[in-house]
Order: C-alpha cells, then sequence, then structure tokens
C-alpha cells in the first residue's frame, strides 16, 4: 500500500512538467526555453555542477557538525540542489531573496559568508548575517510568513519604479498557509514583481504533499491570477531557464509568477527527524535515480567535459568550502552576554536599556570563575 | 599527539540521553574526518555518527545496548597534531572549561552535586569602601536576604551609585508614548518630538492629527496633559486616574477559580423567597436554651442545618462531574461551604462530616471557621473537598445574586438578608422576616427539577422547621 500522493501513478507524479535534462543526462529541445539557456556554455555547465557539489558538500558537513554536537540543528536540502541552484543562479545581484531555513543553496548563490551560514544553527547568533550585504533576508522560520516580506518589497520596489523582483522560496507544505495565500492575492492586485518560488519536496515534515493537495501545486496559482510554471526540480537547467523567463517577465512590468519545482527531500527534515519512521525506503531510491547532480555529471561525461581536471577543481573547492565551513564554526566567537541588547531596535529604547542595565547588574553580582572563562 | 575525547551530543531538539546500538569500528582502528563511528538510537531517531576527528580510536567508552547521557565521553580518539581540525581546543582540557552551551542543550548536566553557579560578590566586600558604618552592619544581612531569594537584587547602599543611571529622570518617562509606525514616522518627519504630545486617540493612543496639530500649533506651548494630580476630580482623593494593583495571592487564585468554575460548569440559577419568621422565633428559643448557651445562632445556622437535611432527599445536589473518568461522583457525605470574605480575599472553607452534626455542633463548627477564616489562619485541607457551598450575601445587606460554584462542586446557595417585609401571612398582610435563597448549580449534573425541589426544601425548613420531621 503506498501513501496518499505517493502513487507513482498518481496525478501528482505525472511528469508533466518542464524537464531539460532527463535524468540519464540527455538534454531535451525546448523552443520556449532553450533562448534563456543560449548563455550557458562548458564552462558554466561545469559552474553549475561546480555549485550543486560543493552546495552538497557543504549540507553534509553541517549535518555532521549536528552529529558531533557542534549545531544544535540543521536543516538538510539534500536532494534540492539543482532547484536552489539553477534559480539562484538566474538572480541579479540587486534582487531579494525571502527564505525559508532550507535555502542554504540559495544563501550561497548570493554570496553568504560560510560561517554566517550556520550562526543561527549553533545559537551563536539570533540572526546569520547582514540580509542587504546580500540581498537576502535572514532565513524565515515561520512556514510561509517570507511570501508576504517578498511581496511588500515587490511592491515597494514597484512603487519605486525599480526593476528590482523579489523571490520568495517556499516548501509543498506552505502552500497551505494563509499567509502564502495572502501574498498571492496581494501580488497579483498589486501585478507586483514576486516570484514565488516553491520547492514541492514531496513532504512537510511527515506530511506527504498529496494530503494537502488533490491537484498540482501549480494549478492554484492560476486561480489567484498568477501565471505558474511546473518545472523538473532537479533539473537544473530548467530551474535555472524557468525562472530567468519569470523575472524577465516580473522586471517588465508582467507582475508575478509562480513556480513549482518538483524536487525530493532525499534527506531527513531536520537533524532531530528521523524520514524512515513515515516514509517508504523505496520511494528513496526512486528518486536517486533522478538525482540532480548525476544527471548534470551525465550530460558533462556525454560533452566530453567532465574530465580529470574538472573532477579534481570541483572535489577541491567542494573540500576546501567544507574545511573553511567546519573551522568557522569550531572557532566561532561567543557573543559577549550583554550583545544580546544590540541592534533589537535601530534606536535606543529606553525599556530596553532598562532591561540591560538589570541585567547588567544581575551578571556583576557574579564574581569571576577562577581560572575559568 | 593527544587524545580527544568525543562527547555524546544532543541529537534530536532537547535529548537528555541516547542508546549505542552498533560500533563501525574498533578500538586501534584509524578513522577519518566525519567517517562513520557507528549508530545510535535516541528517542527520535536511529542516527549515525560521524568522527569529529582524524586519528586512531583508543576507547571506545560504552558498548551496545548502553544508553549514555548526554555529555557523556563515548569515543576516545588519538590525534596526530594538536590543534588539528577542531581549532585546538587541547586535549586533557580541564573539566572546569566552560563549553558552548547549543540551543535545545539545556544546562550542563552536574557530576559534583554543586550547581556551577559561579560564586557570589558578598554584598558586604562590594560595597565596602563606600558604606558608612552604621549602615554596613545591616549589608550582611541584605546579602543573605538577596542569596536567599535566588535574586541579584537588593543592591548594598552605595553600591547603586556605581551602576549608570540610563533612566536618572521620572520613571513614567521611560515608556515610549503610544502611537503606530506611520504616526512616527511623520513625527520623526515633522520633527515633533512624541513625548511633548497628548494623545486623544483610543487610551491616548497618539494620531497622526494629534502630530500634526502639534506641528501646526508651532509647539509653541505643549499642550496641557487631562488635569491629573490635582486630586479634585479622582475617587478617594487619589492622585491618579488609575492605579494599578498587581493580581496575586488570593485575588490570583480567585479570578482562575471562578474562570475555571465559571467557563466549564454550566450554571443555572433558581430563586425562591420565603417567610422565614418561624425560624427567627427558633433561633431566639435556641438562644435561651442552656445546650447553645454562648454560642452565635443565625440564620445561616438553620439554613446550613436545612441544606444538609435536604441534601439527604436530593443527593444529586451532592455531586461533581469527573470529566476525565466520564461519571457524575455523589458523595455520601457532606463537607459544607462556607464563603468567607477574609482580608486577603476570598475563601471557602469547609465543614467536613457536616452532615453528621446536629445544630449545636454545627453552629460551633460555623463559628471556629469564621473565627480561623478571618484570622487568615485556614489550613489548606480545610480548603480543599468541599461538596457543597453556602455563601451570606445578607450579612452584606443583599437579597439575591447568582453565586458562582466553587470550583468541584455541583451547587451553591447565596442566603440573603432577613427583612421585615409585607408578606401574606394567614389571609392578610403582615410584617413578616422574608429571606430569598438564590441557588446556583452546575446544569450538566443536576436538572431544574432537582434543583428545584432541593431549594423547596431548604425554604419549607425556613419557614416550617416543624416540617422537619415530616422530612427524615
Amino acid at each position: 500500500m503506498s501513501l496518499p500522493g505517493t502513487d507513482p501513478t498518481g496525478p501528482l507524479n505525472d511528469e508533466s512538467y518542464i524537464q531539460l535534462l532527463a535524468p540519464d543526462g540527455t538534454r531535451t529541445a525546448s523552443e520556449e526555453f532553450d533562448p534563456w539557456l543560449e548563455d550557458i556554455d562548458g564552462d558554466r555547465l561545469a559552474a553549475l555542477y561546480q555549485d550543486m557539489v560543493v552546495v552538497r558538500r557543504l549540507d553534509q558537513e553541517a549535518t555532521a557538525l549536528q552529529r558531533q554536537g557542534e549545531l544544535a540543528l540543521w536543516p538538510p536540502l539534500l536532494g534540492q540542489e539543482a532547484a536552489q541552484i539553477g534559480s539562484g543562479r538566474a538572480l541579479r545581484k540587486d534582487d531579494f531573496v525571502f527564505s525559508s531555513y532550507r535555502e542554504n543553496g540559495v544563501a550561497y548563490c548570493r554570496g553568504v559568508d560560510l560561517t554566517d551560514m550556520i550562526r543561527v544553527w549553533r545559537g551563536n547568533r539570533p540572526s546569520g548575517w547582514d540580509p542587504y550585504e546580500i540581498n537576502m533576508a535572514t532565513p524565515q522560520v515561520i512556514i510561509g510568513a517570507q511570501t508576504l516580506h517578498a511581496t511588500g518589497y515587490a511592491m515597494a520596489a514597484k512603487f519605486d519604479g525599480d526593476d528590482v523582483v523579489a523571490v520568495a522560496y517556499f516548501g509543498d507544505g506552505a502552500t497551505s498557509q494563509g499567509d502564502v495565500n495572502e501574498a498571492m492575492v496581494f501580488a497579483a492586485s498589486f501585478q507586483a514583481p514576486v516570484i514565488f518560488f516553491c520547492q514541492n519536496n514531496q513532504w512537510a515534515i511527515s506530511e506527504p504533499v498529496g494530503l494537502q493537495a488533490q491537484g498540482k501545486l501549480s494549478d492554484r496559482a492560476p486561480g489567484f491570477g498568477i501565471p505558474s510554471y511546473r518545472v523538473d526540480g532537479n533539473d537544473v537547467l530548467a530551474c535555472l531557464a524557468v525562472t530567468r523567463k519569470a523575472l524577465d517577465h516580473a522586471r517588465t512590468g508582467g507582475g508575478p509568477s509562480f513556480i513549482e519545482a518538483v524536487t525530493y527531500r532525499m534527506g531527513p527534515h531536520t537533524t532531530a527527524d528521523d524520514p524512515t519512521r513515515y516514509r517508504d525506503a523505496n520511494e528513496l531510491e526512486d528518486w536517486k535515480r533522478r538525482d540532480p547532480i548525476d544527471r548534470l555529471a551525465a550530460l558533462l561525461s556525454a560533452e566530453g567535459l567532465l574530465d580529470e581536471a574538472l573532477r579534481q577543481r570541483v572535489q577541491k573547492a567542494a573540500d576546501e568550502a567544507a574545511a573553511e565551513m567546519r573551522a568557522g564554526c569550531i572557532n566561532m566567537a561567543e557573543p559577549a552576554d550583554l550583545e544580546l541588547f544590540d541592534n533589537v531596535y535601530t534606536a535606543p529604547h529606553p525599556v530596553l536599556a532598562r532591561q540591560r542595565q538589570h541585567y547588567e547588574r544581575y551578571l556583576e553580582s557574579f564574581e569571576a570563575a577562577e581560572g575559568g572563562h | 599527539m593527544g587524545i580527544k575525547v568525543f562527547k555524546l551530543p544532543d541529537l534530536g531538539e532537547g535529548l537528555t540521553e541516547s542508546e549505542i546500538v552498533s560500533w563501525h569500528v574498533a578500538e586501534g582502528d584509524a578513522v577519518q574526518l566525519n567517517q562513520i563511528l557507528g549508530e545510535v538510537e535516541t528517542a527520535k531517531a536511529v542516527v549515525e555518527l560521524p568522527s569529529p576527528f582524524t586519528g586512531v580510536v583508543r576507547t571506545l567508552h560504552e558498548g551496545p545496548g548502553t544508553t549514555v547521557s548526554v555529555g557523556e565521553p563515548i569515543v576516545s580518539i588519538e590525534v596526530e597534531e594538536p590543534g588539528q581540525e577542531d581549532g585546538g581546543k587541547a586535549s586533557g582540557e580541564p573539566a572546569s572549561q566552560r563549553q558552548p552551551n547549543l540551543v535545545g542543550y539545556g544546562a550542563a548536566a552536574e557530576r559534583n552535586g554543586r550547581p556551577a553557579r559561579r560564586p557570589r560578590r558578598t554584598a558586604a566586600a562590594a560595597g565596602a569602601t563606600a558604606v558608612p558604618t552604621a549602615v554596613a552592619e545591616t549589608v550582611p544581612q541584605r546579602a543573605r536576604a538577596a542569596e536567599h531569594n535566588g535574586i541579584a537584587g537588593a543592591p548594598a547602599p552605595g553600591q547603586t551609585q556605581d551602576v549608570p543611571q540610563l533612566m536618572p529622570a521620572a520613571p513614567v518617562a521611560t515608556e515610549r508614548p503610544r502611537s503606530t509606525p506611520p504616526v512616527r514616522k511623520l513625527a520623526k518627519d515633522l520633527g515633533v518630538d512624541l513625548a511633548q504630545v497628548v494623545g486623544t486617540g483610543d487610551r491616548g493612543l497618539i494620531t497622526r492629527g494629534d502630530v500634526q496639530n502639534f506641528h501646526d500649533a508651532g509647539s509653541a506651548a505643549p499642550v496641557e496633559a487631562p488635569a491629573s494630580g490635582t486630586g479634585g476630580g479622582w475617587l478617594a482623593g487619589a492622585a491618579e486616574a488609575e492605579t494599578r494593583i498587581p493580581v496575586k495571592g488570593v485575588r490570583k487564585l480567585t479570578a482562575a477559580a471562578m474562570v475555571a468554575s465559571a467557563f466549564t460548569a454550566p450554571h443555572a440559577s433558581s430563586f425562591l423567597t420565603v417567610d422565614a419568621t418561624a425560624s427567627m422565633e427558633l433561633i431566639q428559643r435556641l438562644k435561651e436554651h442552656k445546650a447553645f448557651a454562648g454560642l452565635k445562632l443565625t440564620p445561616l445556622t438553620i439554613t446550613a442545618k436545612a441544606v444538609c437535611l435536604a441534601l439527604g432527599r436530593h443527593p444529586e445536589l451532592n455531586a461533581r462531574w469527573d470529566e476525565s473518568a466520564g461519571e457524575i461522583v455523589q458523595q455520601n457525605y457532606v463537607n459544607l461551604g462556607i464563603a468567607a470574605a477574609t482580608p486577603r480575599g476570598l475563601t471557602v472553607p469547609n465543614i467536613k462530616g457536616a452532615h453528621r452534626l446536629d445544630l449545636r455542633r454545627l453552629a460551633e463548627a460555623l463559628g471556629e471557621l469564621a473565627e480561623t477564616a478571618r484570622a487568615g489562619k485556614t489550613a489548606p485541607s480545610d480548603l480543599r473537598g468541599g461538596t457543597i457551598s453556602i455563601t451570606n450575601i445578607g450579612v452584606f445587606g443583599i437579597d439575591a445574586g447568582t453565586p458562582i460554584l466553587n470550583p468541584g462542586e455541583s451547587a451553591i446557595l447565596a442566603v440573603g438578608a432577613v427583612r421585615r417585609q409585607p408578606w401574606e401571612y394567614r389571609g392578610e398582610v403582615a410584617l413578616r422576616d422574608v429571606v430569598t435563597l438564590s441557588l446556583s448549580f452546575d446544569h450538566r449534573v443536576v436538572d431544574g427539577a432537582q434543583a428545584g425541589r432541593f431549594l423547596a426544601d431548604v425554604g419549607t425548613i425556613l419557614s416550617e422547621p416543624a416540617m422537619v420531621l415530616a422530612m427524615v
């Protein structure tokens, strides 16, 4: 017996999605989308491959760091590299990303410092980075709330006459949230330059997507008056092309778009989760055959591009990134006690100042332990 | 060369222990960074443990099947160079070295029985130089008090002067004036200091119009605040428009009990007004009887007895609703609660086994209960286990009301004031001692007919005490 929504012959699993790179590495021609990939030459293909390998490696390193007691928690993105790299690499530097907590691949594309990427997960800081340095908001843990932020940002950009696009990343589970639906109403009403990028990774923690969607997620957006695309989320070229098209649409005054990237969360929801308790092992095997990195490697091999030099270069980049993240994690300086009160408000705030003063006095009532911290 | 110890991390969120399932390596094996050492099972999942170090496994501290607490050593690994990979945490690190406390880990478990708090600086030492001799003697006492309370409050005199005063002036000014972000923005744009603007919106909210008006007025004369502090306009000569009283103690318990009762038990009420002249006459006669000498006899005494007698005929009112068991528990004894206004607030102590007491002993018990309650000495056990309650609202000159059930009980009777009123008596209007009884009952447990019959019995006893002979 299969779980609802996981029936491979069911409506949710039909492969009526945009696919430019088949699981075996075959490149499919597309009149509509190939024009969006004209600049993707051998070097750029190799760069996309390197991005995906590095991001997977960082994800594995962070998972290991959690198992070693160095991080409190980590939400793995294993299996979703193509969706994140393909869309992330389509963005312009001045576009603005509003993501959930799993978009570390997108964060990597935005240029986030690798130590900042794990700061929150070590409990070191309430947030990891300055959003305006990389034009990516700090990850939203409240499911779907970031879609409203993105829509608001996009509305403001439109009011300002700016041609930047806001991109909201969220999962299949978030589509059931009121916030996401409200955001789509506003985005459509104001024709805001925002992209709703939904990574349908099939599982909202332990709930299969079929329990909260009787049809395709991409079919919901047209009901709001928002054009939508259903794309093979494990196909980095399709994700790149479709995102580019949606970005252009938004930038040129066309308004919002919805992209459903059909992918699979190959790992647990977080390091505190055990997916074997609620999903069939066969399912993972099926999706492994559609691995996003393997198929690009197959294409590169077929084109004669995946030589030893490239393999070594990519391996080295991944190793170095992992080592940088590990060192950054382990050597992360602990914040001083009173830094807790910094950056809560932009301007001095009397109530907070009073709390800070009380806490300072409390700390002063202790004496430093001998020879200790 | 050095030994590094891998301690069991919290692998879920807030887990305290894990069971070793298997080891994939043996002592003496060389391992790489992130090589899987083995598997452990937490309350949430079976997970693989990657090695945090590159080196040689020296000790596997626990075998498969063992449950290990978070923070206990599980594997010791001999590493090549000190300082590799983990950023130079030296091996054999002193036990006292502080580890970062990760999210979800909680405080580190204590091993030595003593809490790992840093020693407290004594107030005497801190304040010694600044404290005048006369005050110094009080300092240790303050310090002990602070220690006892587990708080760092009560700083010694002299110490407070060292603390930077961020808000030296009036504490009322520390709260930001109430307004909304767009209004704050407007104020900022217009250069208006919101602290000087008087809000006319809901509960003093500063509106856009207030800011605009203040600005248009050239902020010449600060608008006068509503006349507070003049003392004239307020109740009881209070200086402020509102006085905020912390909700605590009995008030807090009362509030919680009332909310719990009113919103779980569907209340219904019945009222009965009776001619209690016969009871009042009975009270007068009993007062002269030597068995009742020195005892306080009131309409409440007779009512309490009447309630106990009526419950014998209508035990359904002496019951409680057991939600978890899905049962109604009929109690075959009466613990009679009496609502008492005490200096600390409302309490409802009860007389245990009131159904076994004759009128004299019931009068005694009521007297003791009231005295104890007024002295604030009611034992907690006397507040628990009530089966039905009476509230004597007559003492306040009140006739009737809808009492709220004491939580866990199914009925409460309010006894109103006994008044000389014109009343039908033997076919004519006469001045009689009339009292109103107000009964609230839990309609889940008690039907209106049952409550009505019970109330009628109590009324009959009050109006014709001799009718007890026909009831028992």
